[in-house]
């Protein structure tokens, strides 16, 4: 009796409520998308929308008025500087992170080496470099190359050597930005490869040992092996902000002697801010895009990849 | 018999062990010998800037041992400090480093919220796409920016180049996608049953995010909060291409456009003002070297 | 305090069936346990009861009312979770007041609340610790000791005791316990462990694949298995399952195993089993309790059998045989001193009163 007056009452309450339900859970969402409008609009507005319009740019003349089509473009293939930027800037990128990769990789192992004790205050100087904002370093590094001045140049006569021209002669100009790009990008590398070698357990070295790796081949089967995400992922951001850099340059070298150390950065600014032609500029600086793309293809599969994983 | 054996088993282990702790020894010094080697080539620009920096010009000019001081003096610093210009470039850095810190908390810690907790239509897309945001390099950007704020002016009259504060539009696209990035990982690693647990509480979305995800993941907010300083106080393209008066400039790109005029480089002062410029990241690493660490390793290994 | 029930529930994930139409009466005070293997609905079904997971169809009431669309908050009900989700930040006191401080309780009653449960839990001394600084049991009691200070309808357990270990778990049971009978809030308590299942529920839900197997008290449940999953899941070691024939011989029937064996069936089942007389797909169901070391003379409903033993395992108070009818492998339990060795020949006794009937396409023990 009682049941079946209760039965309709209770049917009835959930049909009305059901409803009430979805729109609690689009208010969950709502406000889910409200939180996260700010990222959005940030995005959207200060990142795709001028990606977007740099490829419209660099369709304009140089006053902005008219569309030029690939003009731009066909006018840089024409120029030996351009090229000389190209092969710059590839070269440079390359040759620094491989180094930094090994520098980082032999550092952190010194590290991972010494009691656990010390480790915190050699990694903490050892990353001092990654600290201090790149255009102040640079000034150092200017300061160290000084042609008159340089402190390198008298420890060099100290031993009765010739003063090198660091940033006077385009060889040694080329050195000197490398040179900088490592010292700059190392710490950072030695830093993830410490975390990741940290993360081997100590079980895998002592099979290795019983099975009588040497330590070589303990490197070369356990370390790398157990690193070789971390190497990767640590390697192509490198990869990404060695190539795109532009402070190293300006401060350093100002893309002299010559333009025979410029970098799309450094160049696309002269050309786009001191030089006043926007287009063209941003034209310089959209050759960068295929090779950024080609690593972030690479550590965006590495990413998915482990969060699959997860 | 036995125990001689024993004994004899023992004196070969004794052997053995002092061998292995004689290559132990080896190995540790050599660890030591390239580290410091290493040490002393990371360590030598900001040494030499302190140097430079406590020498007068004369000493500098005189070309004695670029490697000591003869006659320290704080003159460089005393000057440097005390002109009206550094300080405002001083200010200028300070001011927009605090407030992009703010505004990338308020806008990456709330979405990075939404996206680790309360599914959305399309937010494992946003997710990816703020990672990928992250990647795209300020030098791909600085000329369509340059081009939108003149464009801007041009519109609605509002000056936005060459006023420090447009650095406030931009500096976030550079911060907020790593912070988000990096407490989307920080707030994964918390326990679902702990937002259930707060649910069943009565705690709304709100009062989780601020009472229990924002505490919990204390650390990872420093570490954001840390990197999205240093990445604001370093920040050099931006202030070069937007700003060019001199009391628009912040530190980096004053000491480097103000200090060398021509070809006359001061150098004791442009190492002064160089170690100044770098001193603020450095004190906030010495004291919170294991936040630092944590954010800089977290953008590969969380996520 | 009230009770629950649950009236064709059902969800889905994603056109996954995960939970597929039950029907459950709590009662009020009751101490209900879910239990079954992984993957079965039970930590759903709570789950929905909680309200942390939606409800696809039916529905689910809480004294009398229909929460189906009431937040978690608004149900009236405490949950205590696997990994005991305490805020790590906050210290216990603050733990167990979270709740109360979020609706706005005045500050001596959410004190004398606190101070009740820490009392009643025991842990009066750890209310300014947090709780990293406490042992796995101590964060257990504290988490039924935020349960318990809200004062709520229901109590949710969800396998609340599988982070501790053996030991811990064993005296947690029996502190959960106390603590019911202290308290005599009607608690939902879901576990995997079929011997936490037994010892703490008044009435046990027995779940496999999205459904529930059977209802029952304890003994019930043990005695009077209603399927064959019930009958494997319940005790330990599992129950044997034979495959076996029904014949009929001069006024009786004969239970005949695959590979020449046979045992008289009691006589006082012989109405029940009648039907099943040449049928195939038949299963004998024997605890290992029942199958003993053969005294002679035989207790009455014993029947002996020869077997050759493969492996012994001695636990102490008794020893584990197993040994093979036809290729299935069987355990027995027989006293520590009855000679049973590995390789050995015995005579254990199948005590036939004791016996299951399972028909196997059905799944039903008949």
């Amino acid at each position: 009796m009682v049941e079946a007056v209760m039965r309709p009452q209770a049917t009835a309450r959930t049909a009305r409520k059901r409803t009430g339900l979805h729109k609690a859970m689009q208010r969950k969402s709502t406000i889910a998308f409200i939180m996260a409008l700010p990222l959005i609009l940030l995005i959207a507005v200060m990142v795709l929308y001028p990606a977007g319009y740099s490829l419209h740019l660099a369709t304009l003349n140089k006053s902005m008025e008219r569309f030029v089509g690939l003009n731009n473009f066909t006018f840089l293939f024409k120029r030996e500087t351009f090229w000389l930027v190209v092969w710059q800037s590839c070269i440079f990128a390359v040759t620094a992170v491989v180094f930094k990769a090994l520098i980082g990789f032999i550092v952190a192992h010194f590290v991972h080496n010494i009691p656990t004790k010390g480790q915190r205050k050699w990694r903490g100087m050892l990353l001092v470099p990654w600290v201090i904002p790149p255009a102040m370093s640079c000034l150092a590094w200017l300061w160290l190359f000084d042609p008159s001045y340089s402190a390198f140049n008298y420890i060099i006569a100290l031993f009765g050597g010739d003063p090198i021209p660091w940033t006077g002669n385009t060889y040694w100009a080329r050195f000197s930005v490398i040179l900088v790009n490592i010292w700059i990008g190392a710490p950072f590398f030695m830093i993830m490869y410490l975390a990741a070698l940290k993360s081997v357990p100590d079980q895998l070295y002592e099979a290795a040992a019983i099975d009588g790796a040497n330590w070589w081949q303990r490197i070369w089967f356990v370390t790398l092996p157990m690193m070789r995400n971390i190497i990767a992922i640590t390697a192509l951001f490198s990869l990404i902000v060695t190539f795109a850099n532009f402070d190293i340059v300006r401060v350093l070298t100002f893309g002299g002697p010559i333009d025979t150390t410029h970098v799309f950065a450094t160049w696309a600014f002269r050309i786009g801010i001191e030089g006043g032609d926007i287009p063209l500029g941003a034209c310089v600086s959209l050759f960068m895009v295929p090779i950024l793309m080609f690593a972030a293809v690479f550590i965006l599969r590495d990413i998915n990849r482990r969060g699959n994983e997860a | 018999m036995t125990s001689a054996a024993i004994t004899a088993g023992k004196a070969g282990t004794g052997r053995k062990l002092n061998s292995m702790s004689r290559d132990r020894a080896w190995a540790l010094r050599w660890s030591y010998f390239f580290l410091i080697l290493f040490a002393l080539f990371f360590l030598t620009p900001p040494i030499y800037m302190l140097i430079t920096s406590l020498k007068s010009s004369a000493e500098i000019s005189a070309a004695t041992n670029p490697w000591w001081v003869y006659a320290p003096t704080l003159s460089n610093y005393k000057e440097l400090l005390g002109s009206s210009q550094y300080q405002i470039f001083f200010r200028n850095s300070a001011l927009v480093s605090i407030f992009v810190v703010t505004l990338t908390m308020l806008i990456s810690v709330p979405a990075a919220f939404a996206l680790s907790r309360m599914k959305f239509w399309g937010s494992a897309t946003l997710a990816t796409g703020v990672f990928l945001t992250y990647l795209i390099p300020e030098t791909l950007l600085f000329l369509p920016l340059f081009k939108m704020f003149v464009t801007f002016t041009e519109l609605t009259g509002i000056e936005l180049i060459n006023r420090w504060w447009v650095l406030l539009l931009v500096y976030p696209t550079l911060t907020v996608p790593f912070c988000t990035w990096i407490m989307i990982g920080y707030f994964a690693s918390i326990p679902k049953e702990l937002d259930e647990a707060a649910l069943i509480d009565g705690a709304g979305w709100f009062q989780t995010l601020t009472r229990i995800f924002i505490p919990v993941a204390l650390p990872g907010l420093i570490a954001a909060t840390i990197f999205a300083f240093t990445v604001s106080w370093a920040q050099f393209l931006y202030p070069l291409a937007f700003t060019t008066s001199t009391d628009q400039l912040v530190l980096p790109v004053g000491i480097i456009t103000t200090l060398i005029k021509g070809d006359v480089f001061n150098w004791g002062q442009i190492m002064t003002g160089a170690l100044l410029g770098a001193a603020p990241p450095l004190i906030i690493y010495a004291f919170l070297m294991d936040y630092y660490i944590a954010g800089l390793t977290a953008g590969a290994t969380k996520g | 305090m009230a009770e629950v029930t649950l009236n064709k529930v059902v969800k889905f994930y994603d056109n996954v069936e995960a939970v597929r139409g039950i029907d459950l009466g709590i009662k009020d005070q009751e101490f209900v346990v879910l239990v079954g293997p992984s993957g079965c609905g039970k930590s759903t079904t709570l789950r929905m009861i909680a309200g942390l997971e939606e409800i696809s169809g039916g529905e689910i009431l809480i004294a009398g009312d229909v929460v189906n669309d009431v937040p978690p908050k608004d149900r009236d009900i405490a949950m205590v979770f696997q990994n005991y989700a305490l805020y790590p930040h906050m210290t216990v006191f603050e733990n167990m007041s979270f709740g109360l401080r979020l609706k706005r309780f005045p500050k001596d009653e959410i004190k004398r609340r606190v101070d009740e449960a820490a009392r009643i839990l025991d842990i009066t001394e750890l209310l300014d610790r947090k709780p990293k600084a406490l042992s796995g049991g101590q964060r257990q009691r504290v988490a039924m000791g935020r349960a318990i200070v809200r004062d709520p309808k229901v109590f949710l357990f969800d396998e609340p005791l599988s982070n501790l270990d053996a030991k811990l778990r064993v005296q947690m049971r029996t502190e959960i316990k106390k603590v019911h009978q202290k308290v005599r809030t009607t608690t939902v308590y879901v576990t995997h462990d079929q011997v936490e299942a037994m010892t703490l529920a008044d009435r046990v839900v027995v779940m496999n694949g999205g459904r529930i197997e059977q209802v029952g008290e304890p003994n019930d449940l043990y005695h009077a298995p209603a399927t064959r999953f019930v009958a494997g899941f319940i005790g330990s070691p599992a129950m044997n399952f034979i495959p076996c024939a029904i014949e009929k011989t001069a006024g009786a029937l004969r239970l005949v195993l695959h590979g020449g064996l046979g045992f008289d069936v009691p006589a006082d089942r012989t109405k029940r089993y009648e039907a099943f007389v040449g049928k195939p797909g038949l299963s004998l169901g024997l605890r290992p309790e029942h199958i003993t070391d053969a005294r002679s003379p035989l207790e009455p409903g014993q029947q002996a059998m020869e077997v050759d033993l493969t492996v012994t395992e001695p636990m102490g108070m008794e020893t584990l045989v197993y040994f093979g009818i036809n290729g299935t492998e069987i355990c027995g339990r027989v006293r520590p001193d009855a000679g049973a060795r590995n390789g050995g020949r015995m005579t254990l006794a199948a005590q036939l009163n004791h016996m299951h009937l399972i028909d196997e396409s059905s799944g039903l023990v008949v």
